[in-house]
This record gives C-alpha cells, structure tokens and sequence, in this order.
C-alpha cells in the first residue's frame, strides 16, 4: 500500500467512524427545527449552519452520510453483481443465450422505468416508514441500474472467452460454473470495480431524483441527495459556499474508493 | 450672432430625435414585454380554462362590465349602466354608441346578444358560460334598440353582472370571428412556441383624462417562456419588464438585487390548506376514521400548527396566516368577525383530553390505546408544501402525534383523493381567482366533488354540512348582495367551528415590475400587474436592458 492509498484508506476510515458514531456526536437532532435562525451560517452551536427550516446542517450531514454510504453502494453492489452474472455467463456462452441476454437488455434500456417508478410508489401503501421507503428506493435502483453495465460485462467476456487460458480449462473437463467463477470472473474484476464505483455516486444522484418523486428518502430523514437539492438554489449557494460540503463529501469519498485499490484492480 | 443661431439649430436637429422619442416614450408607445407560462390553447374568450388564454382573452377582449382589480368595484365597460331585476334573472344593459371592433364592424347590441347566444350554447361547452348555468333552459334575450340589450336567465344567478368581467363581447358580422376584439390590443401575430404579439387597438373606446386615446402602449410581446429560472434571468437582463407572480424563494432573490422591481401586494386569494379524510367508505382503519370524524381533534391540530411559522420560514414572510376560506384580501366577502385561530399546543392537548385521547409518555394515544400517527399526502416537487408538512410534524410531535410525510406526483394524488380515496390526510393549495362566494359552491356543497374531505354526499353525512348546504343554495339565490354576505359570514363561521379544511396560509400576491414601466399599480387580484396595461406605458430614461 502506498501513501496515496494509505492516505485514502485513513480518510474512509475517518468517515465511516463518524458515521456510525453520528449518533453520539451530532450537535442537534437532525430532525430538530431551530426557527428563530433558519439559512444560518457557521457558528459554534451549528459548525455548518442551519437549513432553510433550521435544522442542523452537520447533524443532517453526518445523519445523511449514514443512510448514502451504506445503501449507495449496496443498491451499486446489488446491480453490478446482476450485471456481472448476466454479462459474464452470456459473453461465455454465446449464441442464442447471449443474443436473448442483449435483446432483453436494450428492450429494458429503452423503457421508461420513470413511469414503472411512479406507478411503483402509487401502489405502494402511504404508511409505508421513511426508512422502508428508503429501502424499497435503493432496492429497485439496484434491480433496474445493471442494463449499461451488462453489455460492457458481455463484450469482455467475448473477448476471454476464446482465449488459451479457457480452452486448456475446457479440454482439462473443467465445468461451466467452475469455468466461470476461476476463469472468467477473475479476469473481468477490474471491469467489476469499475462499474461498482461508477454506480455509486450515480445511484446517489438517482436518490435525489426519486425524492422528488416521493420515492426516495422522505422528509425529515436527510440523504446526500436530499441534502444536494438545494444546490438548486444557486444565488443561495454562492452567499453560503458552506452548504456545498455534501458535494465535496461525494467527491472525497467516491475519489478515495478509486485511490484505496491497488492500481491493477482498477486499469488492468 | 448668426454664428449662435447656426449652432442652436444645429443642436436643435441633433437633440430633436431624443426629444421625441422621450415625449413619445413618457406618455405614448412602446412596446412592453412579459412572458405566457405555457402555450394559448385558444384565441376564443369564450373557451379559454387556462393562464395563457386568460392573460390574452384579458388583453384584447372588450366586456360590457369591469372589475376594478384595485377597487373590487365594478365599473362600466362597454355598457354605461346596467339593472339587474330583483329575482337575479333579468340583467339589461344600455350600451356605448358608435364603438367599433378592431377590423371597423360597428358594435351593436346584436353583437351582445350573439355573444350571449353562443355562451350559454351547451354545444359549445364554455367554461366561462358554465357559471351563468343555474338551471336547464334557454336565455331569453331581446334586443330593443342598438343600444340596448335585456337578457334573461331561466333561474336566478347570483352575482350575475360581476360574472360579465369575464365575457369578452365577439363580433356577429366581423369576418375575422373572434380575432376582431373591442379591447386594448388585438392579436397581430402568433409564432406557436414563441411569442404572441399584440398591437394596440386604435378602435379601442377608453381615453384618459386628458382625453387622449388609449391604450398608450404601441404593442406587448409575450414570450411563451415555460421555464420560471429563465423567466427571473431574462428579467434581470432586461429583456422582459413584468412578472405576474413569483414565487416566495424568487421574490426575495429579486428584491436582494434590486428593491424597486419586487413587488408585494399583501395577502392574495390563494390558500394553502390540510384536510382529513372523512369518507366513510375509504380505505382506512376504524379508530383512524375516528380520530378524522372528531371535531375536537380536527380543531386541536388546528391549534396545534404554528401559521406564523409557516408564513415566516416557508414563505420567508410572504404569506399570512390563514383561518377561513376567504381571504382577508377579498374585501366585501371575507367575515372579518371570525377570530384568529391561536396556537397554543397544551390548549390542543385539553381539547384532545376531553376528546378521550391521553399523552402517555411522549406519545399521543386514543381511548382504545392506539398511537395517533397519520400521513400526509401532498404534490412532489413541490418545495414550500413539503416544508410546511415537515414543520407540522415538529410542531404536532410537541402534542405527541406522528406526522408521516409523503409525496406524489399529481396525477396519483389526484387519483387517491378522487377516486380511491386511500389516503389521510392531504396539504394543498386553492387557486381563487374569483371574489364571489358561488365560485366555490363546488366546494361547499356535501354533493360537490370538491367537497374534498367527503366528496360526493348523496345526502349531507352531518349536521353542520347539511347547513352548509342550506346556506350556500340561499346565498345564491339571495337577489341583493347584502343577504347573500350574511349566509355566507355564516358558511365561514362554520367552517371556523368544524375545521373541516384547516386553513394554513393565504399567500401574498408578488410580482416583479421594471422601474421602466410607468402607471403600474399592482393589485393582489390576477392579473396582478397588467390588469391596467391601457396605461400602461414605458418611462423616457429607462429604456428595455436599462436595468442590467
């Protein structure tokens, strides 16, 4: 491990102990309305300000790293392990396996999952908890997000596929699943990670957009992405440049994730 | 000497363009420009049902009866004077004379009548003629002289010579059908997609005090322009002089930079409100439909709610608290004897006490021990609704009540509080455009289907809603205005006492005018800035992109 990556490693760790200590070291309770000092600015009392309704803006910080960083990289986690099996076994087998695999993937590329998501949160029951409501968000981005991935995954797995490595496997009676998981899986590792970490800051921004739609994190639970749509308000943004720290956050720890693997994982 | 007057009439040609144009740009001329929220589905005043249509149908159509966005008075249009007979059936106007159309028609009570004939005609299915439908039957009109018109409705309709502000009078003979208008402007040019421009009617039959003509503008460009962040930027650059209303957010973002272009009419139409779902039939748990059937507890979350708070941090105080269905804007009807609902959270606890509900802990339960948690539904993407619901979920957690927030797109929302009706409890808001209590009489009514907390009654499910019913029907059947007040102070009374709409905020009307426009007077009745664009006009010195 180099200092680059030992560096990296340090300021993950650093931000993951504060997430799971958030509890013990939040200022204010991150539902908890201050209204005598809404959009206020760094203080003391609120070291990141307040929100527009005056709520903490680093207890909201810390409370939303939680929710983002545990279920962002599950929901990323759940479609790259789709993408990989479905990817690597149709590169690998080929044929009309692999031509049904890549029909079904652009057909569900080209339909519209915003509406499936908005008739999803109409059947849903209204009493649904906020944080089952943010589950079922998270579960459906990872069972719709592997569609772009698949088609990489299968490429690749073409290109192993006549290689000498796997046709000595073959002629030594190697099995499919073995072939699979020994052969081919370890050669496309890389390309794993990769979209793995694309996903994450994706399925983040993918969150911001389905609160809006009322099927993400509802309020007054706080999320990377709920934080992140006050960047809309861009005049407000610029007299309070504090309020971009969700995005810097997003930024160190998406970079962080990049720089902690050893280099050949990532660009082999 | 002859060297002095050689240079004083040279710099009397130089200066003499700059002259004109300030003279011509101070009293005359001009053209303003503003921006449609969307596309006009129609150029016929008599289909228009939405923004677009209504901003043009404004602009060009002439109507025999004003009202006065400022006053709230009626005044005289293209009638002189008009009676209307003591039943509410008979309204009979005397018209100008010599007034002519756009394109030159002459304008004749036959041009009324025809009007009136196509309103009321059921093929033609005019939202504006839906209003003058009190009964089945046909409008007797008769048409005495050129100059005079009598028409009559088959039953009474109440406030029947306010609803003409809306009838835009069209042309019997005209070739050009509708497009020939007896209002300031008329429609010159349409490029779907971008703009409508208007020119000034020379026809038009108003003159100012001097006696000089009106409209003094020459044209109004408006760019349809969907976009409300583009809209504001364009307005900064200079490129637009008028926005008819702004939001909260975006008013203050304006006034930040420039205090003379904000403006804040005061207290508009337009509420904000929360209701409990009362039908008998919805989805809901026994001991929930309970709770939302209890008049004690539907006036303890009432007390219960902060409004100063909600105006102050939601509208950034633009909005004021409201208790009623009328606004304090609305000067005639609103029942200014109705008290100002307090908030006082442990009031709402004794009155939740007496109601056998009991705070154990910190958690509010009813008499057979349930926890009071219920959700609200409100529209997604609306910011300013799901922060009032956020701060009415603090603000009931003190009386120990769960408040789940849920959004929806509108067209599912619409669905549950229609059809369905699974749902709570819901926040939204009413668009009031009209002063007249018999605009909301689909809401009143248990039978309406805006009825919205228990839509639809084949007959009404409570006392006080079956007196509501009583007092709407006298309200508009009542021939004078002053009968029609009390039985409506009284429907308002009791919507103060049952709470079944728990009125939040009335919204401030706020619009943004360049310091170019002169004449402006912005009116918290729509629209808001232009509703006297005939006198509008375009200041000397401060020219379109001045203000950049």
């Amino acid at each position: 491990m180099n200092a680059l990556q030992k560096v990296a490693a340090s300021v993950l760790l650093v931000i993951f102990v504060l997430m799971v200590l958030a509890t013990f070291l939040l200022p204010a309770p991150f539902a908890r309305q201050f209204r005598d000092i809404p959009n206020a600015g760094p203080s003391k009392a609120h070291p990141l300000g307040t929100d527009a309704l005056g709520r903490d803006s680093l207890s909201r910080l810390l409370y939303g790293t939680r929710v983002s960083l545990l279920l962002a990289p599950a929901a990323a986690l759940l479609s790259t392990l789709i993408a990989a099996l479905l990817g690597s076994v149709a590169g690998l087998l080929g044929g009309w396996f692999e031509r049904i695999v890549l029909a079904a993937t652009d057909l569900s590329l080209a339909l519209p999952w915003l509406f499936l998501l908005l008739v999803v949160r109409a059947m849903l029951p209204l009493d649904v908890p906020p944080l089952v409501s943010v589950l079922i968000a998270f579960l459906m981005m990872g069972l719709l997000g592997w569609q772009a991935s698949v088609r990489v995954i299968c490429a690749a797995a073409r290109g192993v596929r006549d290689s000498d490595f796997l046709l000595l496997a073959r002629s030594t009676g190697c099995a499919p699943v073995r072939l699979l998981w020994r052969h081919v899986a370890p050669n496309l590792r890389p390309l794993f990670y990769a979209k793995f970490f694309i996903s994450i800051p994706l399925f983040i921004l993918t969150e911001a957009n389905l609160s809006i739609l009322g099927l993400g994190v509802m309020e007054p639970m706080p999320s990377w992405g709920t934080l992140m749509r006050g960047f809309e308000d861009f005049s407000a943004l610029s007299a309070n440049p504090w309020r971009l720290v969700p995005l810097v956050l997003l930024v160190i720890v998406v970079t962080c994730f990049q720089l902690v693997l050893p280099p050949q994982e990532v660009t082999q | 000497m002859r060297r002095v007057c050689m240079v004083f009439a040279f710099t009397l040609v130089l200066c003499w363009p700059a002259f004109v144009r300030a003279e011509s740009a101070g009293q005359s001329g001009g053209e303003l420009h503003f921006c449609l929220r969307g596309e006009p589905k129609t150029f016929n005043p008599l289909l228009v049902e939405e923004d677009a249509s209504e901003t043009i149908r404004y602009l060009t159509g002439g109507v025999l009866i004003r009202l006065n966005r400022q006053t709230q008075a009626l005044e005289p249009g293209l009638a002189i004077s008009w009676k209307v007979s003591d039943d509410g059936r008979k309204i009979s106007f005397r018209l100008r004379s010599g007034l002519h159309f756009s394109d030159g028609t002459p304008f004749t009570s036959e041009d009324v009548a025809y009007t009136i004939k196509a309103l009321m005609d059921p093929q033609l299915h005019s939202p504006t003629g839906d209003s003058f439908r009190s009964s089945d039957g046909q409008v007797a009109i008769q048409t005495p002289s050129s100059d005079t018109i009598v028409a009559t409705f088959p039953a009474p309709v109440a406030g029947l010579e306010r609803l003409f502000d809306q009838v835009a009078i069209l042309s019997a003979h005209s070739p050009k059908k509708e497009m020939a208008v007896l209002g300031p402007f008329y429609v010159a040019d349409y490029a779907p997609g971008s703009y409508v421009l208007l020119r000034r009617n020379v026809n038009y039959w108003k003159k100012d005090k001097e006696g000089k003509p009106l409209p003094y503008l020459d044209s109004i460009r408006l760019d349809i322009q969907r976009n409300r962040d583009i809209e504001l930027l364009r307005f900064r650059r200079g490129e637009i002089h008028l926005i008819n209303t702004l939001d909260a957010e975006y008013f203050d973002r304006l006034q930040k930079e420039s205090p003379a272009a904000a403006h804040d009419a005061g207290p508009g139409l337009d509420s904000e409100q929360l209701w409990f779902n009362q039908v008998p039939a919805a989805p809901l748990s026994e001991n929930k439909k309970t709770w939302f059937h209890s008049t004690e507890f539907r006036k303890a979350i009432s007390m219960a709610i902060n409004r100063s708070d909600l105006s102050r941090i939601v509208f950034s105080g633009h909005a004021q608290p409201a208790f009623g269905p009328v606004s304090p804007a609305n000067h005639f009807w609103f029942n200014s004897s109705l008290p100002a609902q307090k908030y006082d959270s442990a009031e709402a606890l004794r009155l939740l006490a007496r109601a056998g509900f009991r705070l154990v802990g910190e958690t509010l339960r009813d008499a057979s021990g349930n926890r009071v948690e219920f959700t609200v539904i409100t529209n997604s993407g609306n910011k300013s609704r799901e922060q009032m619901v956020t701060m009415i979920q603090q603000d009931l957690s003190q009386i120990g009540i769960k408040v789940n927030l849920v959004t929806l797109d509108f067209p599912s929302l619409i669905e549950r509080i229609t059809r369905t009706y699974d749902y709570e409890a819901c926040l939204l808001g009413l668009v009031n455009t009209d002063l007249d209590p018999n605009s909301q009489m689909n809401v009143w009514l248990s039978s309406a289907e805006n009825h919205q907390w228990n839509p639809k009654q084949s007959k009404p499910a409570t006392a006080w809603e079956a007196e509501l019913d009583r007092l709407m029907q006298a309200q508009s059947s009542a021939s004078t205005d002053k009968k029609r007040k009390l039985d409506w102070d009284k429907v308002q009374q009791i919507v103060a006492d049952q709470q079944p709409f728990i009125y939040l905020v009335n919204k401030d009307a706020m619009s943004a005018i360049s310091p170019a426009v002169v004449g402006s007077s912005p009116s918290v009745l729509d629209p808001h800035v232009f509703w006297n664009a005939e006198v509008l006009r375009l200041g000397p010195e401060l020219a379109l992109g001045a203000q950049k």
